[in-house]
Protein backbone atom coordinates (compact mmCIF):
# COMPACT_ATOMS: atom_id res chain seq x y z
CA UNK A 1 0.00 0.00 0.00
CA UNK A 2 2.96 2.12 0.99
CA UNK A 3 4.27 2.06 -2.42
CA UNK A 4 1.69 3.03 -4.41
CA UNK A 5 1.20 5.91 -2.30
CA UNK A 6 4.48 6.62 -2.77
CA UNK A 7 4.13 6.20 -6.21
CA UNK A 8 1.50 8.55 -6.68
CA UNK A 9 2.73 11.32 -4.07
CA UNK A 10 6.11 11.13 -6.85
CA UNK A 11 3.64 11.98 -10.08
CA UNK A 12 1.95 14.73 -8.21
CA UNK A 13 5.30 16.20 -7.55
CA UNK A 14 7.02 15.68 -11.08
CA UNK A 15 4.32 15.84 -12.87
CA UNK A 16 1.57 17.98 -11.29
CA UNK A 17 2.68 19.89 -8.99
CA UNK A 18 -0.17 22.63 -8.18
CA UNK A 19 2.51 25.30 -7.69
CA UNK A 20 4.84 24.83 -10.82
CA UNK A 21 1.74 24.57 -12.89
CA UNK A 22 0.34 28.17 -12.02
CA UNK A 23 3.81 29.34 -12.00
CA UNK A 24 4.34 28.08 -15.38
CA UNK A 25 1.58 28.44 -17.32
CA UNK A 26 1.54 32.27 -17.46
CA UNK A 27 5.30 31.91 -18.55
CA UNK A 28 4.22 29.66 -21.41
CA UNK A 29 1.74 32.31 -22.94
CA UNK A 30 4.13 33.99 -24.61
CA UNK A 31 4.89 30.49 -26.58
CA UNK A 32 1.29 30.04 -27.43
CA UNK A 33 1.34 33.26 -29.41
CA UNK A 34 4.24 31.31 -30.87
CA UNK A 35 2.25 28.69 -31.78
CA UNK A 36 -0.64 30.66 -32.85
CA UNK A 37 1.51 32.37 -35.30
CA UNK A 38 2.78 29.54 -36.80
CA UNK A 39 -0.58 27.81 -36.95
CA UNK A 40 -1.94 30.85 -38.87
CA UNK A 41 0.57 31.19 -41.38
CA UNK A 42 0.88 27.47 -41.97
CA UNK A 43 -2.69 26.88 -42.47
CA UNK A 44 -2.77 29.94 -45.12
CA UNK A 45 0.23 28.96 -46.69
CA UNK A 46 -0.90 25.78 -46.76
CA UNK A 47 -4.33 26.29 -48.17
CA UNK A 48 -3.47 28.26 -51.19
CA UNK A 49 -0.81 25.88 -51.98
CA UNK A 50 -3.24 22.96 -51.98
CA UNK A 51 -5.76 24.50 -53.89
CA UNK A 52 -2.74 25.40 -56.01
CA UNK A 53 -1.69 22.17 -56.23
CA UNK A 54 -5.18 20.29 -56.85
CA UNK A 55 -5.78 22.33 -59.27
CA UNK A 56 -2.89 22.01 -61.41
CA UNK A 57 -3.61 18.34 -61.27
CA UNK A 58 -6.55 19.37 -63.49
CA UNK A 59 -4.26 21.11 -66.47
CA UNK A 60 -4.01 18.84 -69.59
CA UNK A 61 -0.20 18.56 -69.30
CA UNK A 62 0.79 15.26 -67.94
CA UNK A 63 4.21 15.80 -67.00
CA UNK A 64 3.05 18.78 -65.24
CA UNK A 65 0.33 16.61 -63.47
CA UNK A 66 3.07 13.71 -62.94
CA UNK A 67 5.13 16.20 -61.51
CA UNK A 68 2.67 17.35 -58.54
CA UNK A 69 1.53 13.74 -58.18
CA UNK A 70 4.90 12.88 -57.02
CA UNK A 71 5.37 16.38 -55.13
CA UNK A 72 2.03 15.63 -53.15
CA UNK A 73 3.18 11.37 -52.73
CA UNK A 74 6.82 12.52 -51.21
CA UNK A 75 5.85 15.04 -48.44
CA UNK A 76 3.12 12.65 -47.79
CA UNK A 77 5.53 10.37 -47.11
CA UNK A 78 8.37 11.77 -45.51
CA UNK A 79 8.27 12.45 -41.77
CA UNK A 80 7.67 16.59 -40.48
CA UNK A 81 10.55 15.98 -38.17
CA UNK A 82 13.13 14.85 -40.60
CA UNK A 83 11.70 17.67 -43.53
CA UNK A 84 12.27 20.66 -40.44
CA UNK A 85 15.45 19.12 -39.50
CA UNK A 86 16.82 18.94 -43.27
CA UNK A 87 15.27 23.06 -44.02
CA UNK A 88 16.45 24.46 -40.65
CA UNK A 89 19.94 22.57 -40.12
CA UNK A 90 20.18 21.55 -43.65
CA UNK A 91 19.78 24.65 -45.59
CA UNK A 92 21.23 26.72 -42.87
CA UNK A 93 24.60 24.54 -43.70
CA UNK A 94 24.06 24.83 -46.82
CA UNK A 95 23.88 28.65 -46.76
CA UNK A 96 26.50 29.88 -44.16
CA UNK A 97 29.31 27.88 -46.53
CA UNK A 98 28.00 29.11 -49.51
CA UNK A 99 27.52 32.85 -48.51
CA UNK A 100 23.84 32.45 -49.41
CA UNK A 101 22.56 33.97 -46.45
CA UNK A 102 18.67 33.93 -47.34
CA UNK A 103 18.68 30.34 -46.91
CA UNK A 104 19.71 30.36 -43.48
CA UNK A 105 16.22 30.74 -41.58
CA UNK A 106 15.16 31.62 -38.14
CA UNK A 107 13.60 29.01 -35.92
CA UNK A 108 9.96 30.16 -36.93
CA UNK A 109 10.61 30.70 -40.85
CA UNK A 110 11.74 27.80 -40.68
CA UNK A 111 8.67 25.58 -39.05
CA UNK A 112 6.11 27.63 -41.38
CA UNK A 113 7.72 26.32 -44.39
CA UNK A 114 8.51 23.25 -43.18
CA UNK A 115 4.51 22.74 -41.63
CA UNK A 116 3.36 24.49 -45.13
CA UNK A 117 5.24 21.68 -47.78
CA UNK A 118 3.57 18.57 -45.94
CA UNK A 119 0.53 19.86 -45.18
CA UNK A 120 0.21 21.93 -49.05
CA UNK A 121 0.47 18.19 -49.69
CA UNK A 122 -2.01 16.68 -47.49
CA UNK A 123 -4.51 19.81 -48.10
CA UNK A 124 -4.16 18.66 -52.31
CA UNK A 125 -5.08 15.08 -51.61
CA UNK A 126 -8.36 16.82 -49.57
CA UNK A 127 -9.21 19.74 -52.55
CA UNK A 128 -8.91 17.02 -55.24
CA UNK A 129 -11.01 14.60 -53.90
CA UNK A 130 -13.45 17.51 -53.07
CA UNK A 131 -13.42 18.95 -56.21
CA UNK A 132 -13.59 15.32 -57.94
CA UNK A 133 -16.70 14.82 -55.59
CA UNK A 134 -18.80 17.33 -57.60
CA UNK A 135 -20.70 16.05 -59.88
CA UNK A 136 -19.22 16.15 -63.69
CA UNK A 137 -22.67 17.31 -64.77
CA UNK A 138 -22.24 20.73 -62.54
CA UNK A 139 -19.32 21.55 -64.82
CA UNK A 140 -21.49 20.39 -68.04
CA UNK A 141 -24.33 23.14 -66.94
CA UNK A 142 -22.08 25.56 -66.57
CA UNK A 143 -20.09 25.12 -69.46
CA UNK A 144 -23.03 24.58 -71.60
CA UNK A 145 -24.31 28.34 -70.24
CA UNK A 146 -21.07 29.89 -71.91
CA UNK A 147 -18.51 29.48 -69.30
CA UNK A 148 -14.87 28.76 -69.67
CA UNK A 149 -13.12 26.50 -67.62
CA UNK A 150 -11.82 29.40 -65.00
CA UNK A 151 -15.42 30.64 -64.22
CA UNK A 152 -17.15 27.37 -64.43
CA UNK A 153 -14.56 26.03 -61.63
CA UNK A 154 -14.32 29.54 -59.79
CA UNK A 155 -18.15 30.35 -59.45
CA UNK A 156 -19.68 26.74 -59.77
CA UNK A 157 -17.17 24.13 -58.89
CA UNK A 158 -15.23 25.54 -56.24
CA UNK A 159 -17.50 27.17 -54.06
CA UNK A 160 -18.97 23.31 -53.81
CA UNK A 161 -16.12 22.00 -52.99
CA UNK A 162 -15.59 24.44 -50.27
CA UNK A 163 -18.39 23.05 -48.33
CA UNK A 164 -17.32 19.44 -48.87
CA UNK A 165 -13.58 20.15 -47.67
CA UNK A 166 -13.86 22.08 -44.48
CA UNK A 167 -15.00 19.25 -42.27
CA UNK A 168 -11.37 17.33 -43.42
CA UNK A 169 -9.67 21.15 -43.41
CA UNK A 170 -11.07 21.10 -39.65
CA UNK A 171 -9.26 17.65 -39.10
CA UNK A 172 -6.25 18.98 -40.73
CA UNK A 173 -5.67 21.99 -38.44
CA UNK A 174 -5.97 19.96 -35.25
CA UNK A 175 -3.75 17.55 -36.78
CA UNK A 176 -1.33 20.72 -37.12
CA UNK A 177 -1.30 22.12 -34.22
CA UNK A 178 -0.15 19.21 -32.60
CA UNK A 179 2.67 18.84 -35.12
CA UNK A 180 2.99 22.51 -34.50
CA UNK A 181 5.44 20.89 -31.41
CA UNK A 182 7.45 19.00 -34.35
CA UNK A 183 9.69 22.79 -34.44
CA UNK A 184 10.95 22.69 -30.95
CA UNK A 185 13.51 20.65 -32.64
CA UNK A 186 14.76 23.23 -34.31
CA UNK A 187 15.18 25.62 -31.65
CA UNK A 188 11.37 27.02 -32.41
CA UNK A 189 9.80 29.09 -28.77
CA UNK A 190 6.72 27.05 -29.11
CA UNK A 191 5.09 25.61 -26.27
CA UNK A 192 7.15 22.14 -25.84
CA UNK A 193 10.75 24.16 -26.59
CA UNK A 194 9.97 26.53 -23.68
CA UNK A 195 8.16 24.07 -21.19
CA UNK A 196 11.39 22.16 -21.71
CA UNK A 197 13.45 25.07 -20.90
CA UNK A 198 11.47 25.83 -17.74
CA UNK A 199 11.05 22.00 -17.02
CA UNK A 200 15.28 22.61 -17.04
CA UNK A 201 15.03 25.50 -14.50
CA UNK A 202 12.39 24.07 -12.10
CA UNK A 203 14.32 20.44 -12.39
CA UNK A 204 10.95 19.35 -12.56
CA UNK A 205 8.58 18.17 -15.54
CA UNK A 206 5.76 19.59 -14.44
CA UNK A 207 6.07 22.49 -17.55
CA UNK A 208 5.40 19.38 -19.66
CA UNK A 209 1.93 18.94 -18.30
CA UNK A 210 1.33 22.65 -18.30
CA UNK A 211 2.03 22.31 -21.90
CA UNK A 212 -0.27 19.97 -22.34
CA UNK A 213 -3.22 21.36 -20.62
CA UNK A 214 -2.37 24.16 -23.11
CA UNK A 215 -2.83 22.03 -26.48
CA UNK A 216 -5.86 20.26 -24.78
CA UNK A 217 -7.63 23.20 -23.93
CA UNK A 218 -7.11 24.82 -27.49
CA UNK A 219 -7.53 21.60 -28.96
CA UNK A 220 -10.76 20.33 -27.51
CA UNK A 221 -12.90 22.79 -28.82
CA UNK A 222 -11.99 22.51 -32.62
CA UNK A 223 -12.76 18.88 -32.01
CA UNK A 224 -16.06 19.44 -31.44
CA UNK A 225 -16.77 22.30 -34.09
CA UNK A 226 -14.81 19.69 -36.49
CA UNK A 227 -17.55 17.17 -35.57
CA UNK A 228 -20.79 19.65 -36.00
CA UNK A 229 -19.13 20.61 -39.56
CA UNK A 230 -18.87 17.08 -40.11
CA UNK A 231 -22.68 16.42 -39.37
CA UNK A 232 -23.65 19.67 -41.08
CA UNK A 233 -21.56 19.21 -44.88
CA UNK A 234 -20.18 15.90 -44.76
CA UNK A 235 -20.79 12.36 -46.21
CA UNK A 236 -23.75 11.85 -44.68
CA UNK A 237 -25.26 15.17 -45.13
CA UNK A 238 -28.30 15.14 -47.60
CA UNK A 239 -26.71 16.52 -50.83
CA UNK A 240 -28.33 19.67 -52.04
CA UNK A 241 -30.25 20.12 -55.28
CA UNK A 242 -28.91 16.81 -56.35
CA UNK B 1 -31.91 33.92 -93.08
CA UNK B 2 -32.58 30.19 -94.84
CA UNK B 3 -28.99 29.03 -93.24
CA UNK B 4 -29.88 26.23 -91.05
CA UNK B 5 -29.34 27.38 -87.27
CA UNK B 6 -27.65 23.97 -86.85
CA UNK B 7 -25.99 21.54 -89.33
CA UNK B 8 -24.27 18.05 -88.59
CA UNK B 9 -22.77 16.33 -91.54
CA UNK B 10 -21.55 13.33 -91.57
CA UNK B 11 -20.44 13.38 -88.02
CA UNK B 12 -19.07 10.20 -86.28
CA UNK B 13 -18.18 10.28 -82.62
CA UNK B 14 -16.44 6.79 -80.86
CA UNK B 15 -16.06 6.18 -77.25
CA UNK B 16 -12.82 4.10 -77.23
CA UNK B 17 -14.04 0.77 -79.91
CA UNK B 18 -17.93 2.12 -79.69
CA UNK B 19 -18.91 3.96 -82.47
CA UNK B 20 -21.97 5.73 -80.82
CA UNK B 21 -22.93 8.18 -84.16
CA UNK B 22 -22.00 7.15 -87.18
CA UNK B 23 -22.48 9.89 -90.00
CA UNK B 24 -25.17 11.74 -88.74
CA UNK B 25 -26.79 14.43 -91.18
CA UNK B 26 -29.01 16.78 -89.84
CA UNK B 27 -30.57 20.34 -90.77
CA UNK B 28 -32.68 22.14 -88.37
CA UNK B 29 -33.84 25.46 -89.41
CA UNK B 30 -35.25 28.34 -87.36
CA UNK B 31 -38.39 27.82 -85.28
CA UNK B 32 -38.28 24.32 -86.08
CA UNK B 33 -38.88 21.93 -83.36
CA UNK B 34 -37.33 18.13 -84.04
CA UNK B 35 -37.75 15.66 -81.64
CA UNK B 36 -35.68 12.70 -81.34
CA UNK B 37 -36.76 9.46 -80.63
CA UNK B 38 -35.05 5.84 -80.24
CA UNK B 39 -33.79 3.45 -77.88
CA UNK B 40 -30.84 4.10 -74.94
CA UNK B 41 -27.47 4.11 -76.76
CA UNK B 42 -29.17 4.79 -80.10
CA UNK B 43 -26.86 7.78 -80.07
CA UNK B 44 -29.10 10.74 -79.60
CA UNK B 45 -28.14 12.31 -76.09
CA UNK B 46 -24.40 11.90 -77.50
CA UNK B 47 -25.22 14.20 -80.81
CA UNK B 48 -27.00 16.71 -78.67
CA UNK B 49 -23.76 16.94 -76.46
CA UNK B 50 -22.05 17.33 -79.75
CA UNK B 51 -24.48 20.27 -80.74
CA UNK B 52 -23.50 21.95 -77.76
CA UNK B 53 -19.51 20.86 -78.13
CA UNK B 54 -19.54 18.96 -74.86
CA UNK B 55 -18.52 16.20 -76.84
CA UNK B 56 -15.86 16.39 -79.34
CA UNK B 57 -15.97 14.58 -82.51
CA UNK B 58 -14.54 12.05 -84.45
CA UNK B 59 -15.45 12.89 -88.44
CA UNK B 60 -17.73 15.31 -89.73
CA UNK B 61 -18.48 19.08 -89.10
CA UNK B 62 -21.12 20.45 -87.29
CA UNK B 63 -21.95 24.19 -88.05
CA UNK B 64 -24.23 26.45 -85.42
CA UNK B 65 -25.54 29.77 -87.49
CA UNK B 66 -22.94 28.86 -90.01
CA UNK B 67 -19.60 28.51 -87.56
CA UNK B 68 -17.92 25.72 -88.08
CA UNK B 69 -17.57 24.68 -84.04
CA UNK B 70 -15.35 21.71 -85.04
CA UNK B 71 -12.75 24.14 -86.05
CA UNK B 72 -9.66 24.46 -83.57
CA UNK B 73 -10.26 28.55 -83.97
CA UNK B 74 -13.63 28.75 -82.72
CA UNK B 75 -14.41 29.83 -79.47
CA UNK B 76 -16.95 27.37 -77.96
CA UNK B 77 -17.58 29.72 -75.10
CA UNK B 78 -19.22 32.38 -77.69
CA UNK B 79 -21.11 29.93 -79.36
CA UNK B 80 -22.61 28.02 -76.55
CA UNK B 81 -24.19 30.90 -75.27
CA UNK B 82 -26.49 31.06 -78.59
CA UNK B 83 -27.12 27.03 -77.58
CA UNK B 84 -29.12 26.62 -74.21
CA UNK B 85 -28.97 23.16 -73.33
CA UNK B 86 -31.15 21.53 -70.50
CA UNK B 87 -30.39 18.05 -69.41
CA UNK B 88 -32.16 15.19 -67.73
CA UNK B 89 -30.44 15.64 -64.10
CA UNK B 90 -31.58 19.43 -64.14
CA UNK B 91 -27.65 19.84 -63.11
CA UNK B 92 -28.74 23.39 -61.20
CA UNK B 93 -26.16 24.26 -58.71
CA UNK B 94 -27.13 23.85 -55.16
CA UNK B 95 -25.12 26.70 -53.80
CA UNK B 96 -27.51 28.84 -55.69
CA UNK B 97 -30.75 30.48 -55.34
CA UNK B 98 -33.14 29.87 -58.03
CA UNK B 99 -33.14 33.40 -59.46
CA UNK B 100 -29.33 33.23 -58.60
CA UNK B 101 -28.94 30.13 -60.88
CA UNK B 102 -30.61 32.34 -63.35
CA UNK B 103 -28.50 35.68 -63.72
CA UNK B 104 -24.94 33.75 -62.44
CA UNK B 105 -24.04 33.33 -66.51
CA UNK B 106 -25.80 36.38 -67.74
CA UNK B 107 -23.60 37.95 -65.03
CA UNK B 108 -20.59 36.60 -65.61
CA UNK B 109 -20.30 35.40 -68.77
CA UNK B 110 -22.45 38.33 -70.93
CA UNK B 111 -21.56 41.04 -68.49
CA UNK B 112 -25.00 42.17 -67.45
CA UNK B 113 -25.55 44.14 -64.45
CA UNK B 114 -26.82 42.55 -61.60
CA UNK B 115 -30.44 44.46 -61.52
CA UNK B 116 -30.65 43.75 -65.67
CA UNK B 117 -29.77 39.93 -64.74
CA UNK B 118 -32.69 39.82 -61.99
CA UNK B 119 -34.74 41.40 -64.05
CA UNK B 120 -34.61 39.63 -66.55
CA UNK B 121 -34.18 35.99 -64.29
CA UNK B 122 -37.55 36.92 -62.64
CA UNK B 123 -39.46 37.62 -65.90
CA UNK B 124 -38.49 33.90 -66.78
CA UNK B 125 -39.00 32.56 -63.48
CA UNK B 126 -42.59 33.90 -64.01
CA UNK B 127 -42.82 32.29 -67.37
CA UNK B 128 -42.23 29.19 -65.96
CA UNK B 129 -44.65 29.89 -63.09
CA UNK B 130 -42.11 30.16 -60.39
CA UNK B 131 -42.17 33.64 -59.20
CA UNK B 132 -42.48 32.91 -55.71
CA UNK B 133 -39.68 29.82 -55.51
CA UNK B 134 -36.95 33.06 -56.66
CA UNK B 135 -35.25 32.44 -53.14
CA UNK B 136 -35.13 28.75 -52.46
CA UNK B 137 -32.10 26.83 -52.75
CA UNK B 138 -32.96 23.50 -55.86
CA UNK B 139 -32.60 21.29 -52.99
CA UNK B 140 -36.15 22.36 -51.31
CA UNK B 141 -37.76 22.36 -55.06
CA UNK B 142 -39.67 19.40 -56.31
CA UNK B 143 -37.75 17.28 -59.40
CA UNK B 144 -40.44 19.13 -61.73
CA UNK B 145 -39.80 22.95 -59.88
CA UNK B 146 -35.69 22.35 -60.69
CA UNK B 147 -36.46 21.47 -64.55
CA UNK B 148 -38.09 24.16 -65.08
CA UNK B 149 -35.77 26.61 -63.22
CA UNK B 150 -33.17 24.56 -65.59
CA UNK B 151 -34.94 25.57 -68.70
CA UNK B 152 -35.40 29.15 -67.46
CA UNK B 153 -31.73 29.45 -66.52
CA UNK B 154 -30.61 28.35 -70.27
CA UNK B 155 -33.42 30.97 -71.69
CA UNK B 156 -31.68 33.55 -69.61
CA UNK B 157 -28.71 33.29 -72.10
CA UNK B 158 -31.21 34.53 -74.12
CA UNK B 159 -30.32 31.54 -76.71
CA UNK B 160 -31.29 31.24 -80.22
CA UNK B 161 -31.76 27.46 -79.59
CA UNK B 162 -32.07 24.93 -77.27
CA UNK B 163 -31.45 21.70 -76.76
CA UNK B 164 -33.13 19.16 -74.40
CA UNK B 165 -31.70 15.79 -73.64
CA UNK B 166 -34.72 13.87 -72.25
CA UNK B 167 -35.88 16.39 -69.48
CA UNK B 168 -39.11 14.51 -68.01
CA UNK B 169 -37.10 10.98 -67.64
CA UNK B 170 -36.15 12.00 -64.28
CA UNK B 171 -38.97 13.09 -62.81
CA UNK B 172 -42.36 11.70 -61.29
CA UNK B 173 -45.29 11.03 -63.77
CA UNK B 174 -47.46 14.01 -62.46
CA UNK B 175 -44.57 16.04 -62.64
CA UNK B 176 -43.79 15.89 -66.32
CA UNK B 177 -46.73 18.08 -67.77
CA UNK B 178 -45.87 20.73 -66.07
CA UNK B 179 -42.15 20.24 -67.54
CA UNK B 180 -43.79 19.71 -71.09
CA UNK B 181 -46.53 22.55 -70.98
CA UNK B 182 -43.16 24.98 -70.63
CA UNK B 183 -41.77 23.40 -73.31
CA UNK B 184 -44.91 23.70 -75.55
CA UNK B 185 -45.28 27.24 -75.00
CA UNK B 186 -41.73 27.97 -76.12
CA UNK B 187 -41.85 25.77 -79.17
CA UNK B 188 -45.37 27.81 -79.93
CA UNK B 189 -43.71 31.21 -79.37
CA UNK B 190 -41.03 30.27 -82.32
CA UNK B 191 -37.84 28.55 -80.59
CA UNK B 192 -36.04 26.54 -82.66
CA UNK B 193 -35.09 23.40 -80.40
CA UNK B 194 -34.04 19.90 -80.30
CA UNK B 195 -35.70 17.44 -78.08
CA UNK B 196 -34.82 13.99 -77.16
CA UNK B 197 -37.68 12.34 -75.61
CA UNK B 198 -39.96 9.88 -74.92
CA UNK B 199 -42.85 11.75 -74.85
CA UNK B 200 -44.94 11.12 -78.28
CA UNK B 201 -47.89 13.42 -76.95
CA UNK B 202 -45.40 16.33 -76.99
CA UNK B 203 -44.01 15.19 -80.49
CA UNK B 204 -47.34 15.10 -81.65
CA UNK B 205 -48.60 18.34 -80.51
CA UNK B 206 -45.70 20.96 -81.02
CA UNK B 207 -43.15 18.61 -82.91
CA UNK B 208 -42.03 20.10 -86.69
CA UNK B 209 -40.10 16.92 -87.16
CA UNK B 210 -39.68 13.53 -85.55
CA UNK B 211 -36.66 11.64 -85.94
CA UNK B 212 -35.92 8.04 -85.02
CA UNK B 213 -32.45 7.44 -84.33
CA UNK B 214 -31.11 3.58 -83.65
CA UNK B 215 -27.16 2.40 -83.57
CA UNK B 216 -26.21 6.10 -84.40
CA UNK B 217 -27.75 6.73 -87.26
CA UNK B 218 -31.27 8.27 -88.26
CA UNK B 219 -33.21 5.46 -89.44
CA UNK B 220 -36.36 7.33 -90.12
CA UNK B 221 -37.49 10.99 -90.71
CA UNK B 222 -40.47 13.18 -91.49
CA UNK B 223 -43.79 14.63 -90.03
CA UNK B 224 -44.50 13.33 -86.33
CA UNK B 225 -48.53 13.39 -86.57
CA UNK B 226 -47.59 10.62 -89.96
CA UNK B 227 -44.85 8.62 -89.06
CA UNK B 228 -46.30 8.20 -85.47
CA UNK B 229 -49.49 6.94 -87.28
CA UNK B 230 -47.77 5.12 -90.16
CA UNK B 231 -43.87 4.71 -89.66
CA UNK B 232 -42.07 3.13 -92.59
CA UNK B 233 -39.49 1.26 -91.25
CA UNK B 234 -39.14 -1.70 -89.69
CA UNK B 235 -37.23 -0.81 -86.80
CA UNK B 236 -39.05 2.59 -86.14
CA UNK B 237 -42.64 0.38 -85.97
CA UNK B 238 -41.12 -1.62 -83.11
CA UNK B 239 -39.71 1.26 -81.05
CA UNK B 240 -42.84 2.82 -81.46
CA UNK B 241 -45.06 0.11 -80.30
CA UNK B 242 -43.03 0.15 -77.30
CA UNK B 243 -43.14 3.27 -76.09
CA UNK B 244 -47.13 4.21 -77.26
Amino acid sequence: MDAIGQAFADLERYFFNIEILRDTIPQLLPALLVVFEILFLSLLFSFIGGLTLALTRLVPLRPLRWLVGAYVDFFRALPLLLLLTYIYYGLGLFGSTTGLRFLILDPIPAAILGITITYSAYSAEIFRAGISSVPHGQMEAARSLGMNNYKAMLHVVLPQTMRIVVPPLTNELIAMIKDTALASVITTPELLFRSREIMGLKANPTPLTAAAILYVAFTLPLIRVAARLERRYGKGARPVGM
Amino acid sequence: MDQPLIKLEGVHKRFGDLEVLRGIDLEVRRSEVVVVIGPSGSGKSTMLRCINGLEPIHLGRIFIEGIDITGSKTNINQIRQKVGMVFQQFNLFPHKTALENLTLSPMKVQGKSQSVAEQIGQDLLAKVGLSEKADEYPGTLSGGQQQRVAIARALAMQPDMMLFDEVTSALDPELVADVLNVMKDLAREGMTMVVVTHEMGFAREVGSRLMFMDEGVIVEEGDPRVMIENPSEERTQKFLGMVL
